[in-house]
């Protein structure tokens, strides 16, 4: 079982190469496209089995032991996300066929998106920090050319801005992979760990810890630090910005959540307050941000971020069950902004533009479409028996045992945000009527009605899963806990990867 | 551009140096040469896959440069795409012997028999050559791609 | 000892004019920046890994081990491969920086913010 972790990298890797060799012909990689996500999707199904049956896997790269060798370990919060992370590559991948131009495609988008699947998997299994900055350069070289390819004006200006922040971030990562190392004498997580549990380097401890939350704050697009995300993720196409908002800003916040339940989680207490008045900041500053906005793609950017502070909660609060909730809003935010995002195309085909103050009467024409919608943005609004409101349940529950009622209160404001600003999205869009004298050049492919199936499938699938969430939350919620359980005490995961050597 | 940046060509017109372009008649076969030596020793001695790929990209630079984008393709033959996915693919292949054998992934393996010339040879070893591919087409992607605009 | 001194000073050097360069409004300055900002942080990691002098971790074929003090080959490693991947990223930056000129005929950042601007 444990051969199978480097599949999950090598998979995406053979997807890539060989719809880069075969990038004249766009069949042959819609053919290999499909294959590869489906081989991936069934690799990470057969390791969250092993992981649940058998404990914590890992493997040591090239048989190198332990603190010295590169780890690739698979707990239940790893294989949970890099299950979650195909079934959305899959999804974004058949989304792709008809959402893709052929001008980007024979650039080779289809090689550059196996490519970001890779760093993204890669990121969620490996146990060694720089291990983990190498994945993080791959996926973010990726989505540099994903972001900018094809040109368009709006294309550039939002790459401009994705770099210049993600590169500062990676500068950052990398001074503290330095520091860690110079103070440390190691790498791995695992070994990082139990040095840091010894009280010698507290101060210098605090110091690695804000470096590392600055670094991975900027990917997650926490609250000071999210502006380069409105101003890039609603300018590539459509598939692009789905599985950048699906994915990316989470590879973040897992990046944050194994810092800072495994590393430093000792006596960084101080830190944990200070995520909590991130936590609260992200949230509704990025709700309010949503409010004025018009764009569609634009008002969903913020609502992202507003739910990147949701997800910091649980680790703010850091009890089992807090940790619980923040795993399974994980599952579901991730699911949720995929599909609405996927969404903007049925919007741009349906109305021809994404200005919501042009669209409207999308309800009339297309009931069906509009009901899925409102599911999904009932589910982003917390409304019962959604996937949405039991992430939200959970972690009010734990501010609640905590006492710490100034965050509840955050998150019912925020969630009370959220609901209005999604209740305006689907009014706008799809209830009122269509405003009659547009007379805008840029809206008129009104008549359109044709949608592909190609399209319709992948947001009707998500819209399954995030209804079953709701009503059957259970299981979903039962590997949560148990993700939780294991983030929570980390000992278990220093033991398995050290073999108990100290 | 890169050869405008050398101020070697101008607007339309390509400027033609008779000394760098027999220079570099004899430079690239011994830049090759020296870079599948510095390939060959790298396992023990300094050298290895991604100095020699960089000494063979910077070899055919040299004839970009000297020549031009054109023709360097046409010497090259392969797309520098290509060679990249090459590159991964033998990688990845010697990454993958020893999973078969049942080691952990990426673990050496080595033939028993030592090969004149190139002596031990093992999966590190073709790892080093897939390294040495992707460098070399890598690098030719980026220089070609921004020569040619 | 003094060369670690001195290594550090170079790194704060390198920190400082990075960020000063980033600031500025112009496109190419602020790929500049972030290339010294990268070097900053690798030649951080060295000063960090420890340097030792003339001992390179090489080892002759009739040995099992390295013997006494030797240079610690990991950070070297490490500041490899963030040299190989910042190569990669300024490919492409400058890549960027040339489309944005073509495209706009400006490299002022201050004129880029059509995706900032709130509707």
């Amino acid at each position: 079982m444990n051969n199978a972790l480097p599949l999950v990298i090598a998979i995406p890797m053979i997807t890539a190469v060989i719809s880069l060799l075969g990038r004249h012909r766009p069949g042959m990689q819609k053919g290999v496209g499909l294959a590869g996500s489906l081989a991936l999707l069934s690799t990470s199904i057969a390791i969250l089995a092993g992981v649940l049956l058998e404990g914590i896997l890992s493997v040591q790269i090239g048989n190198w032991p332990a603190p010295y060798g590169i780890t690739l370990v698979a707990d239940v919060l790893s294989s949970l996300l890099t299950l979650v992370a195909a079934v959305v590559v899959l999804l974004v991948s058949i989304a792709s066929w008809t959402e893709i131009d052929p001008d980007r495609v024979a650039f080779g988008y289809h090689p550059l998106l196996h490519i970001l699947t890779m760093g993204i998997c890669g990121s969620f299994l490996t146990g060694d920090v720089f291990n983990l900055y190498v994945w993080f350069e791959v996926m973010l070289i990726s989505s540099f050319v994903l972001l900018g390819f094809g040109g368009e004006r709006a294309q550039l200006e939002g790459t401009t801005k994705y770099v210049t922040l993600n590169l500062l971030s990676s500068t950052l990562f990398l001074a503290g992979i330095g520091v860690l190392y110079g103070t440390f004498g190691t790498l791995n997580m695992a070994d990082l760990a139990l040095q840091l549990r010894g009280p010698t380097h507290a101060h210098l401890a605090e110091t690695l810890a804000t470096l590392f939350l600055l670094a991975f704050g900027i990917k997650a697009a926490v609250f000071p630090l999210f502006f380069w995300l409105p101003a890039s993720y609603h300018t590539p196409p459509v598939p692009v910005s789905a599985v950048f908002a699906g994915l990316l800003t989470k590879v973040g916040i897992y990046a944050l959540v194994r810092f800072f339940t495994l590393i430093f989680s000792g006596d960084a207490a101080v830190m944990h307050r200070i995520i909590l008045v991130l936590a609260a900041f992200t949230m509704v500053v990025g709700i309010l941000g949503a409010l004025p906005q018009r764009d569609f793609r634009r008002i969903v950017s913020f609502n992202l971020i507003s739910h990147i502070g949701t997800l910091l909660v649980g680790l703010g609060i850091f009890t089992p069950l807090a940790l619980a909730g923040t795993v399974f809003y994980l599952m579901h935010d991730i699911v949720t902004k995929t599909c609405l995002f996927l969404f903007t195309s049925i919007v741009q085909r349906l109305g021809g533009c994404a200005d919501i103050g042009k669209l409207g009467g999308l309800y009339r024409s297309h009931p069906f479409m509009a009901l899925l919608f409102l599911l999904a943005a009932l589910s982003v609004g917390g409304i019962p028996p959604l996937s949405g409101f039991w992430g939200k349940l959970i972690l009010v529950q734990a501010g609640i045992a905590e006492k710490e009622y100034w965050l509840v209160a955050a998150v019912f404001g925020a969630g009370f945000l959220t609901l209005y600003s999604m209740s305006t999205l689907w009014s706008e869009v799809f209830w009122k009527d269509r405003p009659e004298a547009i007379g805008d050049p840029e809206c008129e492919c009104v008549g359109r009605t044709f949608l592909p199936l190609s399209l319709v499938t992948p947001i009707g699938i998500l819209v399954f899963l995030i209804v079953v969430m709701g009503i059957w939350p259970s299981p979903f919620f039962h590997l949560a806990e148990l993700a939780a359980r294991q983030l929570s005490d980390p000992q278990m995961y220093i033991q398995k990867i050290l073999q108990g050597k100290p | 551009m890169i050869g405008r940046a050398f101020g070697l060509s101008c607007e339309g017109c390509h400027m033609f140096s008779i000394v760098l372009a027999t220079a570099t008649r004899f430079l690239l076969p011994l830049l090759l040469l020296l870079s599948v030596y510095l390939l060959v020793r790298g396992h023990n001695e300094p050298g290895g896959g991604f100095v020699g790929g960089l000494v063979a990209a910077s070899a055919f630079s040299l004839y970009m440069i000297a020549f031009d984008v054109e023709k360097t393709r046409r010497l090259l033959r392969a797309e520098p795409r290509a060679l990249v996915g090459a590159g991964l693919l033998v990688a990845l292949g010697s990454a993958g012997v020893s999973p078969v054998l049942g080691k952990p992934f990426m673990t050496g393996v080595w033939l028993e028999r030592t090969l004149p010339v190139v002596g031990k040879v093992g999966t590190p070893f073709l790892f080093d050559v897939g390294v040495y591919l992707v460098v070399v087409g890598v690098c030719l992607m980026i220089l070609l791609t921004v020569a040619e605009e | 000892m003094t060369v670690e001194v001195e290594l550090a000073l170079t790194v704060g050097g390198l920190y400082a004019a990075g960020l000063y360069m980033v600031l500025r409004r112009s496109i190419v300055k602020l790929v500049i920046g972030l290339a010294l900002l990268g070097h900053a942080a690798n030649l951080l990691i060295f000063t960090m890994g420890g340097l030792v002098r003339g001992q390179p971790p090489l080892m002759h074929p009739w040995d099992t081990r390295l013997w006494g003090r030797f240079a610690d080959p990991v950070p070297e490693a490490l500041i490899l491969t963030a040299i190989v991947i910042g190569f990669g990223v300024q490919a492409f930056a400058i890549v960027l920086i040339k489309r944005i000129y073509l495209d706009m005929g400006t490299e002022d950042l201050r004129e880029l913010q059509s995706t900032d601007i709130t509707p």
